[in-house]
């Protein structure tokens, strides 16, 4: 074992020009994408590049300029990868609709716009919230309100039901998600929850033995509370009554992982996993929709899952619609069509696969842009997530080292389960890739959650006040 | 509590590590199954729009590609002018079943790695995109003569003819046929579905291509194999044989005209090939036994393993018998012997040229857009079947066959050359007899050998099948 490393803060420098300068390469990327996918669908510039050049870039601009001022220590590299990101969808949003003239299903204007009510709001946050750990202070009030996002679907009137799953609420003008909101609030309520339950979820114990060895560190009966109803939340509500595997599953998975943060004890990871699959092995006969994804996921070659044509039309099968298994199949066909280099924006067919515009945007990505761009996209997540991973290690609160690693560990698992559930590692069960899929819930989450980062990031690294040198000068004091 | 953000932050990259080495998985080393993967419909809609290299017999373009508009998008037409002819050699595009245009698919399209740089060229100085043209072995007469064979007698069957030298298919005809146009419609998919799916139904099968998948007992055609083994085995054409009017083999076996070979006299070796005689050829099998036999018959190709041509051929069985009865009714082609049309014209041919059987191919060359040849064929040794004196002797006996004084096969005989040759009459369980006919001419410097089967054709091989054979021999050396 290596001697425990020194709680180190880190560097206090600034590298904003960095930031710039990454900021600037990211929105030439956004800009360049656009113009292959013009050129090449349509043989000329896209008409609305300036718009797109202005609003996305100088909105960028402004962003980053706005962090001079108010976060001028905040981590660098965290701007210029959302701007990539976003950037990036924008892009391929922009070649599935307006290059093709096909916007009935959605446009990148609207994405466009979304971008910037998203970067106000991260503007707004990194100006309020000076200081993060103000939002421990109400954790049952945050709980409550993370409870009431989650089930706001389930009222009648505004809930909508949209692919099988209600987690959709119409609000009039547009709809929204608002499980994409309640995630956060419930990562604000676990922190500030475990930062004051940590001694007893972590100490009181009793240990399961078998001879004279140690096999697990149990928590006692009533410590368990906390797992049972999150547990009961993820499989009743979500499972049940709203047929949102996704969120489930990204609730539950970042659940145990702040537990395991806050406490170091795996054997909560153990109970909760155990708990979690014994649910869902226990619902898997009773709950069809689960059992469709399963066999989607297992035998999505199959041709009575996969439902071709042929077995459309023959009386004897089991088709009546296409089946399934066919977009996810037809997303594999997609990356494969890509290969390691891609056909290019604009080259390829990636209308192939249904709702790509969704989830599968992904598979538009690989057939585009190759494993190439597929690797400089998950790099670019993996990058922001350990990013704010080290602001979790650096910090030197416990409810901001929860929160930090709470929030990263929410955007790495986020992205597993739509990526996995695409590429067929898992089950798919439909969540949004950070920063790139279409949709307003989705991007303003991710850039409440940049902003939440990048605050803590700069509280984190801004140089402790010096102290006072007798030197004549007057000591100013700022909070 | 910065350990187990350390360890969170290792799991958040294994996540990411897990989809990295997936989407590789899948876009690389999967990428080529999946794009190629039956359900994959954008191989052939790709195509539609893309002109495909020509296939030629001869100096005839027998596939082609026809534009149907000026526009880019507009789709391409494949047309064959020759109908049934050619169909179950060179399929059908949009690809159904199996055929040239099937398994030379990569080639024909453009998209084989061989025209990638030629291709890649054309598109940067704007030519159009070209596939290779594929040249075929056959010979158009033979293949017409074959053809015309058939609708004549108005029977089902198969026609193969080789160039013993080389291997090279000069004809391979099954009827019934069909038209590879109705099926292969672009402009109304829904008839063409419909034709096919007819003719799927169609009880005479006119969509199997019985010349290389069809597996039929050779009869008395399979008496040349047992000859060879004899005569292999040290005997000479004047080695005699009991050969009774009717041999006792579990159920008395009779020769075709019911009496006696020789008078009651044991018959010799040349004399009993000459009259297809049964009941010594059986004792032939019985005496030379199960190992020498089952050798002989892999040795001319029987037992083999898959054999593309680059069309796929089933393969001819002969299994080791142990049974004396069974044993020696194998000798005259019946129990359990098996043989495609194509595996017989390979023991003819292999006794036209000195023993040696040549592996049959059907693709002669394949060239670029720019006639440089991409593939060319170098005749090959599939094995020595009997030995050049062997092949001697046999060749004496066959011409016997056509001309001797009592010649089972003289319809297969051509006036002014010497024809070798061997009639088969297959008992069948299923309903009349099938009738063979194999040969190759002229006798002393053959230049084609041929194996023809009337299915359930209910006369004899001299009588149904020789006659096309004749047809076909005669057009080959015509030209």
């Amino acid at each position: 074992m290596s001697a425990p490393v020194p709680n180190r803060p880190l560097p206090p420098v600034k590298r904003r020009n960095a930031e710039l300068v990454m900021t600037l390469m990211a929105i030439g990327l956004t800009l360049f994408a656009m113009i292959e996918a013009g050129l090449t669908r349509n043989g000329e510039m896209p008409p609305s590049l300036f718009l797109y050049g202005v609003l996305f870039g100088g909105l960028a601009i402004l962003a980053h300029v706005f962090i001079r001022f108010f976060a001028p220590w905040s981590d660098p590299l965290m701007l210029p990868i959302a701007t990539l990101l976003n950037g990036l969808g924008l892009a391929m949003l922009w070649r599935l609709f307006e290059a093709t003239g096909e916007t009935e299903n959605g446009s990148a204007m609207s994405q466009l716009i979304l971008t910037a009510i998203s970067m106000a709001l991260f503007a707004a946050i990194i100006f309020f919230l000076k200081e993060p750990r103000t939002l421990q202070r109400y954790p049952y009030l945050i709980a409550i309100g993370a409870v009431f996002l989650l089930l706001l679907p389930l009222i009648p009137g505004i809930g909508m039901t949209v692919n099988g799953a209600r987690q959709w609420v119409n609000a009039g003008f547009t709809t929204l998600q608002p499980s994409e909101f309640a995630k956060i609030a419930l990562v604000i309520f676990l922190s500030g929850y475990m930062v004051s339950k940590r001694d007893v979820l972590s100490l009181a114990s009793k240990q399961v033995k078998i001879g004279r060895f140690k096999i697990l560190d149990l928590p006692r009966m009533r410590d368990m509370a906390p797992m049972a109803v999150m547990w009961g939340f993820c499989i009743i509500v979500l499972v049940i009554l709203m047929n949102d595997l996704g969120t489930s599953l990204l609730l539950f998975g970042t659940f145990l992982a702040m537990i395991y943060v806050a406490t170091h004890r795996s054997s909560w990871i153990v109970i909760g996993l155990a708990a979690f699959f014994g649910a869902c092995a226990l619902l898997y006969p009773f709950v069809s929709h689960f059992r469709v994804r399963m066999v989607t996921w297992l035998d999505a070659f199959n041709p009575e899952v996969y439902c071709t044509d042929e077995f459309l039309t023959d009386p004897n099968a089991f088709c009546t619609t296409s089946g399934t298994s066919q977009q996810l199949v037809k997303g594999l066909f997609a990356l494969a069509q890509g290969g390691m280099t891609g056909a290019g924006l604009g080259g390829g067919q990636p209308g192939y696969v249904p709702e790509v515009q969704n989830d599968f945007i992904f598979t538009a990505f690989g057939e585009e842009l190759g494993l190439t761009g597929l690797m400089v996209m998950l790099l670019a997540l993996a990058l922001l997530v350990e990013r704010g991973m080290r602001i979790a290690l650096a910090a030197k609160e416990l409810f901001i080292k929860m929160f930090a690693s709470g929030i990263s560990f929410l955007i790495a698992f986020q992205t597993f389960v739509v990526i996995g559930g695409v590429t067929r590692v898992i089950p798919m069960t439909g969540a949004t890739i950070p920063f790139v899929a279409k949709g307003g819930s989705a991007l303003l989450s991710s850039w409440i959650m940049l902003a939440l980062l990048m605050r803590m990031s700069n509280n984190a690294r801004k140089p402790a006040p010096q102290s006072i040198q007798d030197e004549g000068a007057t000591q100013v004091i700022s909070r | 509590m910065n350990k187990p953000i350390r360890r969170l932050a290792f799991f958040a990259m294994v996540l990411f590590g897990v989809l990295l080495v997936n989407v590789t998985y899948i876009q690389v080393f999967q990428g080529e199954a999946l794009r190629e993967h039956p359900f994959n419909g954008r191989q052939y809609a790709n195509q539609l729009t893309q002109p495909r290299g020509p296939i030629l017999v001869g100096s005839e373009e027998v596939a082609f590609s026809e534009p149907l508009g000026e526009k880019e998008d507009d789709k391409y037409q494949r047309k064959y002018p020759a109908g049934g002819l050619y169909a179950h050699l060179i399929g059908t595009f949009p690809v159904r079943g199996e055929g040239i245009e099937t398994r030379q698919n990569a080639l024909l399209e453009g998209s084989d790695e061989r025209l990638v740089v030629r291709n890649f060229i054309d598109s940067i100085t704007g030519k159009e995109h070209q596939g290779a043209s594929v040249e075929l072995t056959l010979s158009p007469k033979a293949q017409e003569a074959a053809q015309a064979g058939f609708e004549e007698l108005g029977k089902n069957g198969a026609a193969v003819a080789l160039d013993p030298e080389t291997g090279a298919v000069l004809a391979a005809y099954s009827n019934p046929t069909f038209d590879p146009n109705e099926v292969s419609s672009v402009t109304d998919a829904e008839a063409a579905n419909k034709a096919w799916t007819d003719y799927e139904g169609d009880e005479n099968k006119p969509l199997l291509n019985r010349a290389l998948n069809e597996r039929y007992p050779p009869g008395s055609t399979f008496k040349l194999v047992t000859a060879a083994a004899a005569l292999e085995d040290g005997a000479t054409p004047e080695s005699t044989m009991d050969a009774p009017e009717t041999l006792n083999l579990g159920a008395p076996l009779p020769n075709a005209w019911g009496g006696p070979c020789n008078g009651g006299q044991p018959d010799t070796l040349a004399h009993s090939i000459e009259q297809s005689c049964n009941t010594s050829f059986a004792n032939w099998a019985i005496e030379l036994g199960a190992d020498k036999m089952t050798e002989q018959a892999e040795k001319f190709g029987f037992n083999g393993e898959d054999m593309a041509i680059p069309l796929p051929v089933t393969g001819s069985l002969y299994p080791r018998e142990e049974d004396r009865n069974v044993l020696g009714r194998s000798g005259i082609g019946q129990a359990n012997v098996e043989s495609t049309p194509l595996q017989m014209a390979m023991v003819a041919a292999g006794i036209a040229n000195d023993g040696d059987v040549m592996k049959p191919y059907l693709v002669d060359s394949v060239k670029d857009s720019d006639l440089s040849e991409i593939e060319g064929h170098t005749p090959e040794t599939l094995s020595t079947a009997v030995s050049a004196k062997t092949a001697e002797d046999l060749t004496q006996m066959m011409i016997l066959v056509t001309e001797g004084a009592e010649a089972s096969g003289p319809g297969g005989a051509i006036p002014g050359m010497q024809v070798a040759g061997k009639t088969g009459t297959a008992e069948t369980d299923s309903g009349p007899t099938h009738n063979w006919f194999v040969s190759f001419a002229p006798a002393d410097d053959p230049q084609v050998a041929v194996a023809v089967v009337v299915e359930h054709g209910g006369g004899s091989g001299g009588t149904l099948a020789a006659p096309i054979a004749k047809r076909i021999m005669e057009a080959v050396i015509d030209q």
